[in-house]
């Protein structure tokens, strides 16, 4: 069995920066051993620890799509030792990334259902993978309307601006992108917080599950929006965040009550919850 | 299974010709107290004691052990290739663990070694281990393994019991590996009748001996989240200075930390035993801290040995009542005591 420790060596093919404030990259891997694409199998909702020999290891979301193949791609927000040297580093590098880990977006219970998609900042990582890996024609008839809520503060600070705009002009999938405020006069799209913008344009929970994403607070806003259009706990899904070491449920730190947000998580709906200690 | 009687005069010895079979640990004096150490040939092992001040969990579970290593040359191809470590696993035979120590390497076990996930050193090197018990014929006062599933000559978890019959040792067999060190030591008497019923008497007389318990038997029927808003536990926490103590000296916590060392240009992964006790534990990159209070730490600690471990695994509390955590605390904070509070908590 191979050592759940050890990192699939890969090299950095393509960094692009994706925020005006320069401090979000998205980084593409190649693995160095085509083999390893294929222990490396996913699935939308999980995420993998990004690790460089001298620094450490990072757990980040995985923003690709199983559907996209030939490499892996991962958003990181720059903040301590690892991500710093990261933002530092250049096309070609090589380094490690170890997973897939913990569960992912309930991809089963969501079959034949409206999906509502909420994100905020730079937790749009997984959920940019999901909506890729939905609109991928082979998936596409599994779910009925996709509708995605998307702020930042500013434009500019939206990722994956490109596919926002493609998105946009889609037909089976309803955008409605979002900034706290913006100085732009040509800003075509909505003005406002998350939570009021899903009040304005979410109007039924009927047969709809929603996949929320984003800093606590948005998500403490959200969360009586959702309730009070009628989306029951078993169907508001979240994905938690937690520092993490081991990302296995081994080294014991990112514990809510029994469960482990790497291993058991870190998608929890909020019912399951409700059951555990508030403890994130 | 073998049963065989040594003496006392030359026990040490006995141990040491044994070394071509098994790197052995034995308790060692070293001031006030015992510890484990390998028996070298200049060692003076030292049988006397209640128990050992740290348990025996770093000859299984180093407090920092290499994982992965590579070179940073910039020249190279591989730069940056994590590769893993070469590890030891040498047959060892932990010579005098006592029965609640034996039985910690079991509550660990069920975290590094499930279906989901397995740890491959702590399984390689827990597979190379045997352990010869020496049972508690003088138990402490802060001793409650009796109520936690264990004894203080219980065998469920040993490869050998010794009985200490004051000028020798009895040696039984308990299991395959048991009884294949046992043959491995020289000299030593097949056990009679007369010395099997003094062993027994003494396990019996020991059993007594106990009467410190920690309360757990209603807490499996508490919600987690009332225990975890119980009243309390500010106030048992008041005292904790979060040295880590009890964590460092518990052979059940098994927490974990991994970081990257750097000299020259080779690079070196390693993971080192870690304390939900540090604030560091759970601090987050963005400044958030899930357990930023000393009451949330400490909280953590007794829930997840008392209630998240007990619901997780089905088989029991995470501490095998070895007292160590009550010996040593700088401010006399009692997994009893608190115990006692979870199991009498009022459900609202």
């Amino acid at each position: 069995m191979r050592n759940p420790y050890l990192p699939y060596p890969v090299r950095i093919d393509e960094i692009i920066t994706e925020t005006e404030d320069k401090n979000l990259k998205t980084f593409k891997f190649v693995f160095m051993n085509p083999e390893d694409e294929k222990g490396f199998s996913y699935t939308p909702g999980q995420f993998a620890e990004l690790s460089i020999a001298g620094k450490g290891e990072i757990p980040i979301g995985i923003a690709s799509s199983p559907t996209e193949k030939g490499f892996v791609k991962f958003t990181v927000n720059k903040v301590g030792a690892v991500t710093g040297h990261l933002h530092y580093m250049s096309a070609g590098d090589t380094m490690g990334i170890r997973g897939p880990l913990g569960n992912w977006y309930p991809w089963e219970e969501m079959e034949g259902k409206n999906v509502v998609i909420i994100g905020g900042g730079f937790a749009f990582t997984t959920l940019r993978s999901s909506i890729i890996y939905m609109l991928h024609p082979d998936n596409r008839p599994r779910f009925r309307d996709i509708t995605v809520v998307y702020g930042a503060r500013t434009p500019g600070m939206l990722l994956y601006k490109d596919e926002l705009a493609a998105w946009e002009k889609r037909d089976d999938i309803k955008m409605h992108i979002t900034v706290d405020g913006t100085s732009d006069p040509e800003w075509k799209y909505n003005i406002g917080f998350v939570p009021a913008v899903t009040e304005k344009k979410i109007t039924s929970a009927e047969n709809a599950i929603a996949i929320v994403c984003g800093p606590p607070v948005m998500i403490r806003f959200t969360q009586p929006v959702l309730e009070k259009l009628g989306f029951p706990p078993e169907r508001i899904i979240l994905s938690l965040e937690m520092r993490m070491k081991c990302g296995i449920g081994k080294c014991g730190r990112c514990n809510i009550g029994e469960k482990y947000v790497c291993k058991d998580g870190p998608v929890f709906s909020l019912a399951q919850l409700k059951q555990l200690p508030p403890e994130y | 299974m073998t049963y065989k009687v040594f003496g006392k005069k030359d026990w040490a010895e006995t141990l040491k010709a044994v070394r071509a079979s098994y790197r052995v640990f034995v308790p060692v004096r070293e001031g006030d107290f015992h510890n484990f150490r390998p028996l070298e040939d200049e060692t003076i092992p030292n049988f006397d004691f209640f128990n050992t001040r740290l348990s025996p969990k770093s000859i299984v579970y180093p407090q920092s052990e290499r994982m992965f290593e590579c070179l940073t040359d910039p020249e190279s191809p591989e730069k940056g290739v994590l590769k893993e470590s070469a590890k030891d696993y040498t047959l060892q035979a932990i010579v005098g663990v006592r029965p609640c120590d034996a039985q910690a390497f079991q509550i660990v076990k069920r975290n590094f070694d499930n279906p989901e996930y397995s740890d491959p050193w702590w399984v390689r090197r827990f597979e190379s281990t045997i352990l010869i018990g020496l049972g508690c014929n003088a138990p402490c006062p802060t001793c409650f393994c009796s109520s936690v599933g264990g004894g203080p000559f219980d065998e469920g978890r040993l490869d050998v019991l010794l009985y200490d019959l004051g000028d020798k040792y009895a040696a039984r067999g308990l299991t395959e590996r048991g009884g294949e060190f046992i043959s491995k030591l020289q000299g030593g008497n097949p056990a009679d009748g007369k010395v099997m019923k003094e062993a027994s008497a003494l396990a019996a007389a020991a059993n007594e001996k106990i009467t410190s318990r920690l309360p757990s038997d209603k807490l499996g029927q508490k919600s987690v989240t009332a225990l975890f808003n119980a009243p309390f536990w500010e106030e048992a926490a008041f005292s904790c200075i979060n040295c880590g103590t009890c964590t460092f000296l518990c052979p059940t916590c098994w927490c974990f930390d991994i970081q990257d060392e750097v000299c020259g240009k080779q690079v070196d992964r390693i993971r080192n035993w870690d304390t939900c006790m540090s604030s560091l534990f759970t601090l987050e990159g963005s400044g958030h801290n899930p357990r930023e209070k000393k009451f949330q730490r400490v909280r953590q600690r007794f829930m997840h040995k008392l209630k998240y471990y007990p619901d997780k695994f089905k088989n029991g509390v995470q501490c095998s009542g070895c007292g160590r955590c009550v010996r040593y605390c700088p401010v006399n904070i009692d997994i009893r005591q608190v115990a006692g509070l979870m199991n009498e908590c009022e459900e609202k």
